[in-house]
């Protein structure tokens, strides 16, 4: 291999290829591209959380200057379009299906949020679009809101939807929960902590933005768009909203500005604008402004739990009983009924051998923007819960929270938990030591009373995190209600002149593709990387493709791509052994370069490229000429990535303000492609993980249902100065599910540190909870309650 | 937006004479508060007369026991000043704690203490150190210029010219953050010199910016942080949100008034 190919093989620190052209201003959002004739859309929302729609009269706003069209909730029924749906279907304990109220795509006789799409205006500029928008007049009839997560199954709570009584959409179960309460009978010691996972609004950078398009020559719609996954959106707003058949729709997602779950959904803005192109005839462009974002992208998390883990005297774990309201909004989303169930429930045994758990999961709506996956997706909640159980039951039963777990950890594998997973590999104590090692763990008693005589009051919390990755196989998927498989392909296409496109169904809007996935198969043909290009994100160009979330791209589009590559092979040394007149079995492919062993017969990748286009006496029937590949990839498990994180906090008991003083992160994720996006992923994660339990909050106004964390004023992104620096450490066992030893990265961060922290604040104040985020406020009204034993001055 | 007729006249004059003859104006300065106001649609001015090319409004003067600044000058200036960082160091310390260095190359004096956000930096400075207003119209004390929630004692077309600060003996100013929008939740200034001993409190109050006269009675006896460590503010009238109740609010202040009395010496 040449000194630049080693340089850019698997495990080396490569830096992205495409952050040049994002630093630099070239690259390619939705928001980047005008069509010719394009016009502009903005959409009227609904100012009230609960409304009836009288009537709307829009004569007003269509006689307004630009104005081309506009559209309400008649126009979509008129041409029978399918409501937004839940690709997932969730049954309750009783056996009956979930319970789905109508998503329609412009309301069309009530308004279920603030935010909720009432009708669309479609005018020559934005500014024409925004005027005339002013001038529609809806008549509401303000109808009482129903908020409260705690209250909203109250017989007399408003109605979200007559569907669903008692706004339940399912009542869900996992586990067994005979075996469950026999281990409960038989306890020495139960410990219960009624726990809160709060909203929390996405805030990718880029906010979501679409150009629909109309073909009338060739009947072709096209739609541009910020989305994590365009062929499921194809697929979705073909076969279910019925906007055009899938043959004829384009879906394209070029530059991606972030998306951690908020664009795999498939909006109402977006189906909006292609559907309408037809009509208005001209390509429609609308970009999301930041407080639409905060209106009308799904949210995350938004649980209330009350959780019961039985333990023996030893402090060896007998069973986990768990309750939780999930709130769900006012609306199922793409795979909302999924997170709260089946991304949740499965993850409650942890890190741990827990032989028994039983958890109930009641599904709820409400009058707020509907909640689906937000990185880590029903992982972080399950997370939360259980490394919260698991510290505060150290803390009463007195012993050290480290050992504690690891007289609970599994440590043979596979291991079958009672809540369907099935964990492949691991080592937890390797990195709870490494973990510990890092942050100095025998060193915190000084720094804590170090810290107390500076009148601060210091403390110190893990969470040993296991997540559920690589989703998923197919048939696992599809036997808990899925709608879709979650393989992944992937196609290699080698050009004549020896370079490569790769088109993969995976989905790049920050995970860095363009240069893992090029490192990938530039090792394996022994080419460099700049001579591999990775296409993604375009339905006219990759066959099918299921996108990017659940920290699946590595583990299993990756995966796609080395079968293909698999079969690349095989092809190329087939030609390869035509050529230099040999037996397939002889041939050796090694660094870009073909031989014969045994002799000194040689044929570079290029030159056999090449051969495999001219194809000059090939020997007809036997080898096909061209050399391209595809494959589709269906893993045999999920991925188990895990680690350790250690968190230290110290507070200042006057402002109660929480100042990270060490965080640190050990993390197996199998077999790492480039160490400096994993890093990376991580840090971003953590930030996000912080973010939640020390700042950031999605809050409606319990009465008026209007949402109070509108805007950056209100709504507390962490910055880098809320943040420490973090201490990374990796181990690895390699995960057996899939070809290249992969575990997944994307998610562990803001998994795994939301418990790291709150362990942490709750052991400075002794205390034995607080919500999150644990804001200043917060802290200190803490201390005024458990004063004066906290009290350090 | 709205459609808006725009100007940007070159001295205080023609500025006075646009605001004279225009329907319903809106000055503009720095426009870190004007203009998300008119992309959110929330304002709708006939026209919009942009100050900001006025030169007679950006300046600094030390002279003799107080320090001018005109109303157009940026935070970021303020703060870099080496007159202000001499004889007002606890004012360079506010500007500079305004914002992010964006909004700090752009934010002005006059237009912060015109628009009067309660949760403001500079009215705190303004009436903590007893400041002078000077508009086009006549000489406001900073005690009659703040009157309530985003309001000033400004009339109709009344432009803020400069605002003179005497030299304090012992000033400093002490920010508690939003964690969210990083204006003053609670903001203490305290200063002493020939006005007496001033406590301006900013962020906490509905009403905006509030001097406290225990404290400063307390201060008067004795400039300690011990002196003001006891004296705990009602939480009646004072803001409860999201971010905090008026009880933590109220605690803030005492906390912030002894850390500014520490750190003024
Ligand atoms: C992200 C962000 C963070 C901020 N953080 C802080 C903070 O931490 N602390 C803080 O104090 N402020 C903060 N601000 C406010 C900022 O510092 C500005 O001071 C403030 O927005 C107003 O100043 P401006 O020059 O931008 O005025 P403009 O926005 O141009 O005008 C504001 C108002 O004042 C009027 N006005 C302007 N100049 C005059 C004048 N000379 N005479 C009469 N009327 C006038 C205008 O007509 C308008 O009504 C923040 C702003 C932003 C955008």
């Amino acid at each position: 291999m040449s000194d630049k190919a080693s340089g850019e093989g698997i495990g080396q620190p490569v830096r992205r290829k495409e952050d040049f052209r994002f630093i630099t201003g070239n690259g390619h959002y939705t928001d980047d591209i005008s069509r010719p004739h394009q016009t502009w859309t903005c959409f009227l929302r609904s100012p009230h959380a609960h409304a009836r729609i009288k009537s709307i009269d829009t004569s007003a706003a269509e006689a307004a200057p630009g104005v081309v069209a506009v559209f309400t909730g008649k126009h979509v029924a008129d041409d029978e379009l399918g409501g937004l749906i839940c690709g997932w279907t969730v049954t309750s304990k009783d056996g009956t299906p979930m319970k789905v109220g109508p998503h329609p795509i412009l309301a069309l006789d009530t308004v279920r949020y603030v935010g909720d799409h009432v009708a669309m205006v479609v005018a020559e500029t934005l500014a024409d679009a925004r005027a005339a928008a002013e001038l529609i007049d809806v008549d509401y009839e303000a109808l009482p809101a129903t908020i409260s997560l705690a209250t909203c199954q109250d017989e007399t709570a408003a109605q979200v939807h007559p569907e669903a009584p008692r706004n339940t959409c399912f009542e869900w179960e996992l586990g067994n929960k005979a075996e469950t309460e026999a281990a409960f009978a038989r306890a020495d010691r139960v410990v219960k902590l009624d726990l809160t996972n709060n909203r929390l609004i996405p805030n990718a950078m880029e906010p979501r933005a679409a150009i629909g398009e109309f073909d009338k020559g060739s009947g072709i719609y096209t739609l541009h768009t910020t989305s994590q996954n365009p062929h499921v959106a194809r697929l979705v707003l073909s076969a279910f909203v019925g906007v055009a058949p899938e043959h004829k729709l384009r879906v394209i997602a070029p530059d991606v500005g972030g998306g951690f779950g908020s664009k795999i959904f498939i909006y109402a803005e977006e189906t909006a604008c292609v559907w309408a192109a037809a009509k208005v005839g001209r390509p429609i462009k609308w970009t999301g402004d930041r407080s639409e974002a905060f209106l009308s992208d799904a949210h995350g998390r938004d649980h209330l739990s009350h959780a019961e883990l039985a333990l023996d005297k030893d402090g060896k774990f007998l069973g986990l009983r768990v309750k939780t309201i999930a709130n769900l909004g006012a609306y199922l989303s793409t795979f909302s009924a999924a997170v709260p169930t089946y991304l949740y429930g499965t993850l409650l045994s942890g890190q741990y051998d827990l032989p028994a758990i039983h958890v109930e999961v009641d599904g709820v709506y409400t009058h707020t923007a509907p909640v689906d996956a937000y990185r880590g997706a029903g992982r972080p909640e399950a997370t939360y819960l259980v490394e919260r159980m698991v510290e505060t039951a150290a803390r009463e039963i007195g012993m050290d929270p480290a050992e504690l777990r690891r007289r609970n950890y599994i440590r043979t594998f596979p291991h079958q938990t009672p809540v369907i997973m099935n964990y492949d590999a691991g080592d937890y104590e390797a990195s709870l030591d490494a973990a510990m090692k890092a942050i100095d763990y025998a060193g915190f008693p000084a720094r804590k009373s170090e810290a107390a005589s500076r009148g601060k009051l210091r403390g110190i919390g893990m969470s040993s995190y296991i997540e559920a990755c690589g989703l998923a196989p197919s048939a696992a998927v599809g036997s808990l209600g899925a709608g879709v498989g979650l393989w992944e392909s992937a196609e290699v296409r080698v050009n004549p002149t020896g370079n490569v496109e790769v088109m993969t169904g995976s989905h790049s809007h920050g995970q860095g593709h363009e240069t893992t996935f090029a490192q990938l198969v530039a090792s394996r043909l022994g080419i460099p990387m700049e001579q591999v290009e990775i296409v993604h994100g375009d339905t006219d160009k990759v066959q099918f493709g299921m996108g990017t979330y659940g920290s699946r791209s590595g583990a299993v589009g990756m995966s796609a791509i080395v079968k293909a590559l698999d079969k690349i092979e095989t092809k190329a040394k087939k030609i390869a052994a035509h050529l230099m007149e040999a037996a397939v079995e002889d041939i050796a492919f090694e660094n870009g370069t073909f031989t014969v062993r045994g002799t000194d017969k040689s044929l570079a990748w290029a030159e056999l490229s090449l051969a495999a286009y001219t194809a000059h006496g090939f020997p007809s029937g036997e080898i096909e000429p061209g050399l391209k590949e595809g494959a589709f990839y269906d893993p045999t498990n999920f991925t188990f990535p895990a680690g350790c994180h250690i968190c230290e906090v110290e507070i200042d008991p006057d402002t109660g303000i929480t100042k990270i003083a060490k965080f640190v992160a050990v993390d197996d994720f199998g077999t790492v492609i480039n160490p400096l996006i994993v890093e990376g992923q991580v840090h971003g994660g953590i930030a996000q993980g912080i973010g939640q339990a020390l700042l950031e909050h999605g809050v409606y106004d319990a009465e008026s249902g209007q949402l109070v964390t509108g805007s950056y004023m209100d709504y507390c992104m962490p910055r880098a100065d809320d943040l420490p620096s973090f201490t990374l450490g990796f181990t690895k066992t390699e995960s057996p599910s899939n070809p290249l030893g992969m575990k997944g990265c994307g998610e562990a961060g803001a998994i795994a540190s939301p418990p790291a922290v709150i362990n942490a604040i709750t052991d400075a104040l002794g205390i034995r909870d607080i919500e999150m985020p644990a804001t200043p406020a917060r802290v200190w009204s803490a201390l005024q309650s458990a004063a004066p034993r906290a009290a350090a001055e | 937006m709205y459609q808006f007729h725009y100007e940007r006249p070159k001295t205080l004059a023609d500025a006075e004479a646009l605001l004279g003859k225009a329907d319903d104006p809106k000055i503009l300065a720095g426009g870190q508060t004007l203009i998300p106001t008119l992309k959110q649609r929330l304002a709708m001015p006939s026209d919009v007369i942009d100050i900001g090319g006025i030169k007679e409004l950006d300046f600094i003067r030390a002279e003799g026991d107080a320090i001018m600044i005109g109303a157009g000058t940026r935070h970021a200036t303020v703060a870099q000043s080496a007159d202000v960082q001499k004889h007002n160091p606890a004012l360079a310390v506010l500007a500079g704690g305004i914002g992010d260095p964006a909004v700090r190359h752009m934010g002005t004096l006059g237009g912060s203490i015109a628009n009067n956000d309660p949760a403001a930096d500079y009215p705190a400075a303004c009436l903590g150190l007893d400041a002078k207003i000077h508009t086009t119209k006549r000489l406001i004390e900073a005690d009659e210029f703040f009157k309530g929630m985003f309001e000033t004692a400004l009339q109709d077309g009344e432009i803020i010219k400069e605002v003179t600060f005497p030299h304090p003996e012992k000033a400093a100013y002490m920010k508690f953050r939003n964690p969210a929008s990083r204006y003053a939740m609670v903001g203490v200034f305290v200063s002493k010199g020939p006005w007496g001993v001033r406590v301006a409190v900013t962020g906490a109050g509905q009403n905006g910016v509030f001097r406290v006269s225990e404290m400063e009675e307390a201060l008067a006896k004795s400039w300690s942080p011990d002196a003001v460590a006891g004296i705990k503010l009602p939480a009646k009238g004072l803001n409860a949100d999201l971010h905090g109740t008026a009880e933590y609010r109220a605690h803030l202040i005492t906390v912030m008034a002894k850390r500014a009395v520490a750190a003024a010496g």
